[in-house]
């Protein structure tokens, strides 16, 4: 217990001294994870929007398959990426294996179906009044797709949080695909992984507070969204 | 300036419009009467271009804009409706008024002065920053008749734009909507109230069971129904006479 204590004081000052090793970590882990939600927003967010706003055959059995993806864990992204970008992979002349590059596209991979699924969920909870009124009052049909996504905007950020904290949170795509190589690769929830079964329980304990304190400003975000623009 | 010939709706597997025929005229109001259920509001929808038909003809100024998507869609914004339910957007009360205004491209500068002086014509001047979720429903609803009236409609559409409302509340929306009336706007206005229709309209279509039961002038369908089905509707369903 005295041993627990005195490490997350060690911790506390690590991180409150501004750790280099620490502060590196950490940035490089809100920058791997804010490229990949950046990029799977610009693929989520119109592909929602093509699920929810056309019919046709298969539909439905899509939505299913993206809903089945949600909860794929991340070990087995890690494992289809690495595939895809190994040497002998379609990707391979890319030579993204082990970079952070690498890691940006397996993130986007991993959290492209939730971020999918939660913008079709964001779209569907906007009621066919809407459009209604916005043809009613002159809209073009792609006007009153803009007006329901923009009706939307709360929810459609809430999904884009949530999946800028899965993309931070996950370790299996980090791990395979980045390598947990220091000062190039290694991300927190690698870097967690590595150092506290090396011993180094302090340093593991400072990068693991700063994560469960982003992933909870995150989620107050989330509510806050839904909150301020929502009711 | 509208015309329905023939109109056939079907709606969840039932033709709730059996071939509804009935004109408004350029500057004319006309009430559609009926009871809850006999399709006043499907026919709106229809007149609206907002939903298919399944047979018939619709007409706006003379041209067939039955189907055709491009044709329905200039029609549409020669013509506005409010709903039932004002089901403003999410957002400020200038911006909603705006709507139509920005949809077709008008200007900024233009639509600020354009805004205000709608919100001044439905009594709501200066709320341009207020949010649906503050206003009353009577204020939501003349939100919603400034939002329609700011495109400048040949043809408003009101599906019982009263309904929802406690009478005093209603009272100003009515003469509201008689002040539109007499700017020459053609008015079209669906309606279980019948001292409304009476007050509002020139002339009366009585909607039963999706199919026109009786039409003609006010005093024609109040005073001399011509059926023993629309005297006893007018009858039975008059407001007692105010103390
Ligand atoms: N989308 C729909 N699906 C199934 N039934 C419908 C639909 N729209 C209208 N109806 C039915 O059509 C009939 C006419 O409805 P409506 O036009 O709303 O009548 P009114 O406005 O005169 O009360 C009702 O019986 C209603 O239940
Ligand atoms: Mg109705």
């Amino acid at each position: 217990m005295d041993e627990i204590g005195a490490g997350f004081v060690r911790a506390m000052e690590l991180i409150l001294t501004l750790d280099p090793a620490v502060v590196e970590i950490t940035v490089r882990s809100l920058l791997i994870a804010v490229a990949s939600t950046a990029i799977a927003t610009t693929i989520a967010v119109p592909a929602g929007g093509l699920l929810h706003f056309h019919n046709f055959w298969g539909k439905r059995a899509i939505i299913n398959i993206i809903q089945t993806l949600y909860s794929l864990p991340t070990v087995t992204v890690g494992l289809l990426v690495f595939l895809l970008l190994s040497r002998s992979g379609p990707l391979g002349g890319f030579g993204l294996l082990f970079t952070p590059g690498g890691m940006v596209v397996g993130q986007t991979i991993l959290i492209v179906p939730i971020m999918t699924g939660l913008t079709i969920a964001a779209l569907s909870g906007i009621t066919d009044q809407v459009r209604d009124s916005a043809i009613s009052l002159g809209a073009s049909k792609r006007q009153a797709i803009f007006t329901i996504m923009v009706e939307a905007r709360a929810a459609m950020m809430a999904a884009v949080l949530l999946g800028f904290g899965r993309a931070l949170s996950e370790v299996g795509v980090a791990m395979m695909i980045g390598g947990n190589i220091q000062g190039y690769t290694r991300v927190l929830t690698t870097a967690i992984a590595l150092e506290t079964s090396r011993g180094d329980i302090e340093f593991s304990m400072a990068l693991g507070i700063i994560l469960v304190s982003i992933s909870l400003i995150v989620n107050l975000l989330v509510n806050r969204v839904q909150g301020r623009w929502w009711t | 300036m509208i015309e329905a010939r023939g109109v056939r709706a079907i709606r969840g597997g039932r033709e709730v419009l059996k071939g509804v025929s009935l004109e408004a005229k350029a500057g004319e109001a006309l009430a559609i009467i009926g009871p809850t259920g006999s399709g006043k509001t499907t026919l709106l929808r229809i007149l609206n271009l907002l939903d298919p038909l399944q047979g018939g003809k619709l007409l706006f100024d003379g041209a067939d804009v039955s189907a055709g998507e491009r044709a329905r869609f200039l029609a549409r914004r020669r013509m506005a409706m409010v709903f039932q339910k004002p089901s403003l957007f999410n957002t400020t009360v200038e911006k909603n008024v705006s709507y139509g205004l920005r949809v077709r491209g008008v200007s900024g500068t233009e639509i600020a002065g354009k805004v205000a002086g709608a919100l001044r014509e439905v009594g709501l001047a200066g709320y341009e920053n207020r949010r649906p979720s503050s206003l009353s429903g009577g204020e939501a609803q003349r939100v919603a008749l400034a939002r329609a009236l700011v495109t400048e409609p040949d043809l408003l559409l009101l599906d019982e734009a009263t309904a929802n409302l406690d009478p005093r509340t209603a009272e100003a929306i009515e003469d509201l909507i008689s002040r539109v009336r007499d700017g020459g706007i053609t008015v079209v206005m669906a309606t279980h109230d019948l001292d409304q229709a009476r007050e509002l309209a020139d002339r009366v279509a009585v909607l039963m069971g999706g199919e026109v039961a009786g039409m003609g002038t006010v005093e024609e369908i109040f005073d001399r129904p011509g059926s023993e089905e629309v005297a006893r509707f007018v009858r039975r369903r008059q407001r007692p006479l105010h103390g």
